[in-house]
């Protein structure tokens, strides 16, 4: 009931800002330019087999894809630079002056090396969510406790004990928080790469609808974008309670 | 050597502090020897090094110049020798009671099953019984330093360190969990060494009380504690047991002056 209750303040300023919306966009009357929440909603109804079926999964491949080789590479970095102080040293300034790089500017270059290939878009997917992958797990693998490492060392741990039953359960709420924010960035990635070039794929679907005027239909595969990524975060949650689940109920 | 479970010979130990690495020196040469199945405290004024000591018998730092003696044996690498009981209980808030508890076993290498039907049956002994599926945080103050004693136990050691394990708790939960200190202790046979900045507790649960002398410690003043056992809380009132509460205490104030 409580839960319900918290939704209630979110979920009632949304509505009110879609009955603006409705009204603004129905008052205005350029549909192709800004449809209609009513609009969109039909037309997500008309297109539900061509969307769901054909471009979804394509978006959904890249998606998966893209956050596997993230968190793998991702995580060997970070256990990698949590090992050694060189890799460390080596690594970590180059991996946080990449997040400055325009990686949306760089994009058309992915175009140019894969082609129209899968991996173009699984590229921009990558070099987007691997920063807060690594970061956070490094940073949660940093982050155990100085005492409970020496109350360990004083039961003859070796080093695999310290990793294993100590880095790595630390690092654990920081990994999740990271795995949050890679997840819902991964639906932009693979967006956005389909944008550059695609046969298939929602943010295909969405360009080729703008180069046709029919704005309902640029918006509808973008709802439903929103909605992967929004279901994708609460995939991550609810791992994260089972995982973390000695942590009291925030 | 044959009856001490533990010793330091002339042992001598600084840190390096600053960016100088200036060496402070904590120990000049001190020697010590514990008893087997004896009840030792250490007090002394803060940064004296009664952790230090702690420090250099768990093998976390290696002294400077003199040995150290486990159970008659010089010991080089004493990691893994001794239980230690810190200040903090330092549960592991991702496991269990029953998961902390067997930690030490787990690093042994203890098979999972046989470790696991150990802890629950001295779980059972500890008054523990029913919060073995509980995590560290739904347990009070007095609960938590159980298994944290607990697990110093099952580190297998005769030797336990115990670092002012009770000085969180509040004053009525402090006095019960020393008298269950001092059962445990006699049930078990263990040797303990004790940390405290109370004077009290240091009379009501030791044999013999070790003095730092404060920073560098040439010698540590021994204390032998005029009481039998077992005892009472209503012994610290006891004339001899007073006088001496106050010379300790005097010994500590003049040592934090100066």
């Amino acid at each position: 009931m409580r839960k319900l209750h918290s939704y209630l303040l979110s979920s009632s300023l949304v509505l009110v800002l879609l009955v603006i919306w409705e009204i603004g966009a129905w008052s205005y009357g350029k549909s192709f330019i800004l449809p209609t929440p009513s609009e969109i909603a039909v037309k997500l109804w008309e297109l539900r087999e061509v969307l769901i079926f054909e471009h979804l999964p394509a978006t959904l491949l890249i998606i998966v894809i893209g956050l596997a080789i993230s968190i793998i590479v991702g995580f060997g970095l970070a256990i990698w630079m949590n090992v050694s102080r060189i890799a460390e040293k080596a690594f970590y300034p180059i991996i946080i002056s990449s997040q400055t790089i325009p990686i949306i500017a760089l994009a058309p270059i992915f175009v140019l090396w894969f082609g129209y290939s899968i991996w173009s878009k699984v590229v921009v997917t990558v070099l987007i969510t691997f920063f807060p992958i690594t970061v956070s797990a490094f940073d949660g693998l940093r982050s155990s406790d100085k005492d409970l490492k020496e109350l360990m060392l004083t039961m003859g741990a070796s080093k695999k004990d310290l990793f294993l039953k100590l880095d790595v359960p630390s690092a654990m709420p920081s990994i999740f928080s990271g795995l949050k924010v890679a997840v819902t960035m991964s639906v932009i990635g693979a967006a956005i790469g389909e944008w550059l070039g695609a046969q298939a794929g929602l943010g295909y679907f969405s360009r080729r609808m703008m180069t046709q005027f029919d704005g309902a239909a640029v918006f509808a595969p973008i709802v439903l974008l929103s909605a992967v990524g929004i279901l994708l975060f609460l995939l991550v949650t609810v791992i994260e309670k089972i995982v973390l689940r000695w942590r009291k109920q925030v | 050597m044959s009856d001490s479970v533990l010793a330091f010979n002339s042992i001598a130990f600084h840190y390096q502090t600053g960016k100088k690495k200036e060496a402070v020196s904590i120990f000049d040469g001190i020697d010590f020897r514990v008893n087997d199945g004896e009840f030792v405290s250490i007090i002394g004024p803060s940064g004296s090094g009664k952790s230090t000591i702690f420090r250099l018998v768990t093998g976390l730092e290696n002294p400077a110049a003199g040995e150290i003696f486990l159970n008659g044996k010089k010991t080089e690498n004493r990691l893994g020798q001794v239980g230690y009981m810190p200040q903090q209980d330092l549960l592991m808030p991702w496991r269990t009671i029953k998961e902390n508890a067997v930690l030490p076993l787990e690093i042994k290498g203890m098979k999972k099953a046989e470790a696991e039907s150990r802890v629950l049956q001295l779980l059972d002994d500890f008054g523990l019984k029913g919060v073995e599926d509980k995590y560290p945080g739904d347990l009070s103050g007095g609960m938590r330093q159980r298994v944290s004693f607990l697990r110093s136990i099952l580190s297998g050691s005769n030797i336990l360190l115990l670092d002012e394990p009770f000085s969180a708790l509040d004053a009525i939960t402090r006095l019960s969990m020393q008298e269950w200190l001092l059962a445990q202790w006699q049930k078990w046979k263990k040797t303990i060494l004790f940390i405290t900045h109370d004077v009290d507790e240091a009379l009501f649960l030791s044999d013999r009380i070790f003095v730092l002398t404060g920073r560098p410690n040439h010698q540590l003043t021994e204390v032998t504690v005029p009481l039998g056992r077992p005892r009472t809380v209503r012994d610290l009132s006891r004339p001899e047991v007073v006088t001496l509460k106050e010379q300790l205490i005097d010994q500590l104030r003049s040592k934090e002056l100066s």
